[in-house]
Order: structure tokens, then sequence, then C-alpha cells
């Protein structure tokens, strides 16, 4: 094996902050210190910057910029989008349409609402995690009053018909919230044109080489929702809270950034992903979750048999690779995650899921790192499983 | 969130493998999939030699590695009456919760012990119960 290298292919889970976008945070976390809320120069200052993060998230989503609401981050915004729906159209209904591989960031706030009422329908995937719309088109009734389904899905990178579902949600009249948390700079997204059908839509900064604790809510003209934080005025009146002027100049600088090239920045993430890809394939006994074609650039979602995630994890960590699994191991019970055992796939299997997520952070030797070190380690903890029979004659 | 002692377990866990002509082999595991194998090398009540395999977590593998390594040497008897906790502070402590997965190890060897003394003709060795 060669030098032990640095590898980071955790991009779902977060990103780095660009050196550019620190920069343009900078002057805010120092002298421009001002509240936006204040009338005297530098409080000026930071209303002034606070206005131009909205309009180039505004441009990078083809919104309108009065339609964008900064938050806290993506959970906030989900929150705010199922419960702040929810309770505003209470009068009209309670049934929320959602899928059971949502992030907890929706799929809390919706079992929460169960629990005061509210009935909640869990649409079925395929066993790439796919929504089909005519299932949301049937599920829908009299007392719907949310349809939220995500663009793209954080754990196997499957990418939903978002467009169609949206469509079906328009000709019923039923709101329409998507969690488009992991497509930023991946998605080209057009509020006004091919997503118009589309009323809100959450966004978090620090998957797209923003800063942390940061994010937004789209919500479209004329959309009936409540506010989910009460205090002061700011985001007219919407969102209270005084703004986080730096994180929210940093998300404003990072979505112009990943915004300017989608394709070219895909395909080249695409190329090292499906070298990649096809690289682990080779080793035996391992499957690719999610579906083969419609998913995030730089997702990967593999089960290796006979071997457990924690385990997998850790030894790539020990040399130096960063990476994901869907088996949350916690008291003794290494529990397969919701979106595996959604999407149908045996536990014993699940159990050994490892997600690796590429971006900017990586190159094609990190590739190369990951295909040299992989196959040893899966091998290492086989030959420590007991459920591993090594077929005859290898 | 693991201990140098612990990692090292992990890492390079001892007496990974399967003995072919065991004097005692038990098996066990729990509902999450979680399950360990042992084999049981034994002579004059004495464990002469052991070999294990899991699949489990990091704090599963450790703790296999440690209760082998502990148990090698040890009358029946002594191995019988091995505690969690003592693998768990022979690995300088496991994260909070993570006790539990050493349990399948100290029921695989018990399994082990008792297959091994029922060939002998003996008495299975029966599960303390706790203190009243
Ligand atoms: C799909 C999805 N939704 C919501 C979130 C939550 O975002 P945040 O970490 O900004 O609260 C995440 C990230 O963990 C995510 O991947
Ligand atoms: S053995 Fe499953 S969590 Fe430790």
């Amino acid at each position: 094996m060669g030098e032990k290298r640095f590898v980071y292919m955790d991009h779902a889970a977060t990103t780095f902050t660009k050196p550019e976008v620190a920069e343009a945070m900078m002057p805010f976390l120092k002298e421009h210190f001002g509240n936006p809320s204040s009338l005297y120069s530098i409080g000026r200052e930071a209303k002034e910057a606070v206005e131009s993060a909205r309009e180039q998230l505004a441009k990078a989503l083809g919104a309108k910029p009065e339609e964008v609401y900064f938050t806290s981050g993506g959970t906030e915004s989900d929150n705010w989008a199922v419960k702040g729906t929810a309770l505003a159209r209470q009068e009209r209904g309670n049934h929320i349409i959602t899928t059971p591989i949502e992030h907890h960031a929706v799929l809390y706030p919706c079992e929460y609402l169960e629990t005061k009422g509210f009935e909640v329908t869990y649409l079925l995937v395929d066993r790439y995690g796919l929504v089909d719309p005519a299932d949301v088109e049937a599920a829908i009734r009299e007392d719907t009053t949310l349809i939220s389904v995500m663009y793209a899905n954080n754990e196997i990178g499957t990418l939903e018909p978002v467009p169609e579902i949206g469509k079906i949600a328009k000709e019923h009249g039923v709101p329409f919230h998507t969690d488009a948390v992991q497509v930023i700079g991946k998605i080209p997204l057009d509020m006004q044109g091919k997503h118009k059908d589309i009323d809100m839509l959450s966004l978090s900064s620090h998957k797209f080489y923003g800063p942390k604790g940061v994010g937004a809510l789209y919500i479209r003209e004329g959309t009936e929702i409540d506010n989910y934080m009460h205090g002061g005025g700011q985001e007219r009146g919407r969102r209270a809270g005084t703004e986080n002027v730096a994180g929210i100049v940093g998300m404003g600088k990072a979505i112009e950034l990943a915004t300017a090239n989608i394709e070219a920045h895909n395909e080249k993430i695409r190329k090292m992903r499906d070298r990649l890809k096809d690289g682990v394939l080779e080793i035996p006994h391992c499957r690719l979750n999610g579906h083969p074609e419609k998913r995030l650039p730089g997702n990967l979602n593999f089960s290796f048999e006979y071997i457990e995630g924690e385990s997998l994890l850790l030894m790539l960590d020990q040399l130096g690779v960063c990476c994901s699994t869907g088996s949350a191991c916690s008291s003794g019970s290494s529990e397969p995650s919701h979106v595996l055992r959604a999407i149908g796939l045996p536990p014993k299997i699940a159990q050994g899921s490892l997600r690796l997520t590429l971006g900017d952070a990586d190159s094609e030797e990190d590739v190369d790192y990951v295909l040299e070190v992989l196959p040893g380690i899966v091998e290492k903890l086989r030959a420590m499983s007991p459920f591993y029979k090594p077929a005859a004659g290898t | 969130m693991y201990n140098k002692t612990v990692m090292d377990h992990f890492m390079n866990p001892r007496n990974v493998g399967e003995i072919e002509d065991a004097d005692g082999v038990g098996e066990a595991g729990n509902p999450h999939g979680d399950f360990m194998k042992i084999f049981l090398k034994i002579k004059d009540n004495r464990i002469e030699d052991v070999r294990f395999k899991t699949f489990g977590c990091a704090a599963a593998i450790a703790s296999s590695s440690m209760a082998t390594e502990l148990i090698k040497g040890m009358t029946l008897e002594e191995a019988w009456d091995l505690t969690n906790e003592a693998v768990g502070e022979a690995l300088g402590g496991l994260p909070p919760g993570k006790l539990e997965c050493s349990v399948v190890s100290r029921e695989a060897i018990h399994m082990a012990i008792n297959e091994y003394r029922k060939k002998q003709g003996l008495e299975p060795l029966e599960e303390k119960l706790p203190n009243p």
C-alpha cells in the first residue's frame, strides 16, 4: 500500500467551506457587526448584505427575492414547511402525504403532527427508492393539505420525479413542499419555469460549500403558511430572530459559486464517481443501493454482504477515508436506516452498507486510494465474519 | 469514541479463526443480527486455545478479541464467571450503550463450555441468577 492519505467522501453529510465563501463572511464577523434592524450605518451595511444574499439565492433558484426566507438550516426549513402549512390549513383538513425515505427533519414533524390528530400517508417507494407520481395522485383526498416529497435522497441519492409530482399537486390544489437540501448545485432549479409547481423548497448552506447553521425556505407568493419562529419582525414578519448575517452572506456566495456551472461540474464528479463505482463493484458480494441512473452525481451507496457498517467505517477511518454507513450502531443494536428498510433491503445486507459521496474535496488520486484500500478491508472483515464462507477454490 | 485499547483489539483482533477439532463450540446472536461463533480447545479442564468469528460493530469485535484473550488459560469455571463488565474493564471502558455488544461473547463462551461438558457426560453449568 502507498502513503496514507486523507480522503473526504462524505459530501452528503457536509462540505468544506470554500475559501471565497469564508472570505466574503469575514467582514461580517469583524468590523461589520451591526444588527440589520438597526438604522445607523453598520446596521444598514448588514441589512444590505443580507438583501444582496437574498438576491443571490433568488437568482440561483429562478425565484423572486421576496420568496426567499432565511432560516437556521435544512432542519428548520423542513419543520417550518411541514408544521407551518399543516397548521395554517387545519380548517380544510388534516391529511399530509409524504414518503418513508424523507430526512428525519420531515418525518419527525409528521410524526409529531400525528400525535396532534393529523393523518399522514407514507407513500410506498420501489426498490430504488423511487416514488410513483400515480401513487401520489391516488393518495390525495378532500382533506389533504400538504404533499412533501424530497428532491433527492441523502442516503441512496435517488432523484424523485419532483416536477411531475408538483404538477399533480397543482392540479388538485394541494400545496407541495420539497426538501432540496441535497440538490443545490447539482440540479438547476427554476421556480418560474420547470419548478413552477413547487410551493415550498428547503435548502441548507453547508451542503453546497457554505457555512453550517444557515439555510433558507423558498415560499411561493400566496402560499398559506403559519410562522414557525415567533418574535421580532425579521424576514418581513415571517421568521423572527436576528439574522445570521455572516452565515447568510456566506450562503449567498456559496450558492452563486455552486450554480455557476452545474453541468460541467456534475460531469467531473460523475466521471470520478463512476470509476469508483465500477472498481468497488468488482469486490464480490457487493451491490449498489439506489437507482442506477436517476441518482445524485456524487452519490454511491453499497452493501457488502457478511460485514457490518460501523466496522467498515472505522477501518476506513483508520486509513484516512471519511465516509458513512446506513446502519446506526447503538446500544447493542445495529439497526439499518429507515431508508434502507423502506427500499426493502434485508437487514443483514443493509447492515453492511457504506455511503461514499464525492465532491470538490476529491480527486482522481482519492478514487485510486479508496480502490486500493477498500477491497483489503472488506476481505479482512469477512475473514472475521461467521457468516462468510469463501466459495471453494477461491 | 473508542479508546486506544478498543481500537487496537478491533484493528488487530486476537484469536480470529476457527479450530477444526475444537472440544467445545458455541455461538450466540442478538435480534439485530450481531453474531459470534467461538471454538475452544480444552485440556484438563483448562482452555488451552480459543478462536472466534464475529459479525458486529467495533465494540463487538474488540470485546470478542479481549474475551478470548482473557479466557485463554482459565479453568472452565473461571471462564464461565467472566462478566461483560470485566471484558469492558480490560478494554479500558466501552462507550455508553456499547457494553451490550459484549453480551454475545459471554453467551457464546457459555454455550461452548456446556457443549464440551455435555460431551464429557458432565452436568451443564447454570446461569447464575442475579443476587436478590
Ligand atoms: C435531505 C436533507 N434534509 C435536511 C437536512 C438537514 O439539514 P441541516 O443539517 O441544515 O439541518 C439534511 C442534512 O443533514 C438532508 O440531507
Ligand atoms: S454489536 Fe451491534 S451495536 Fe455493537
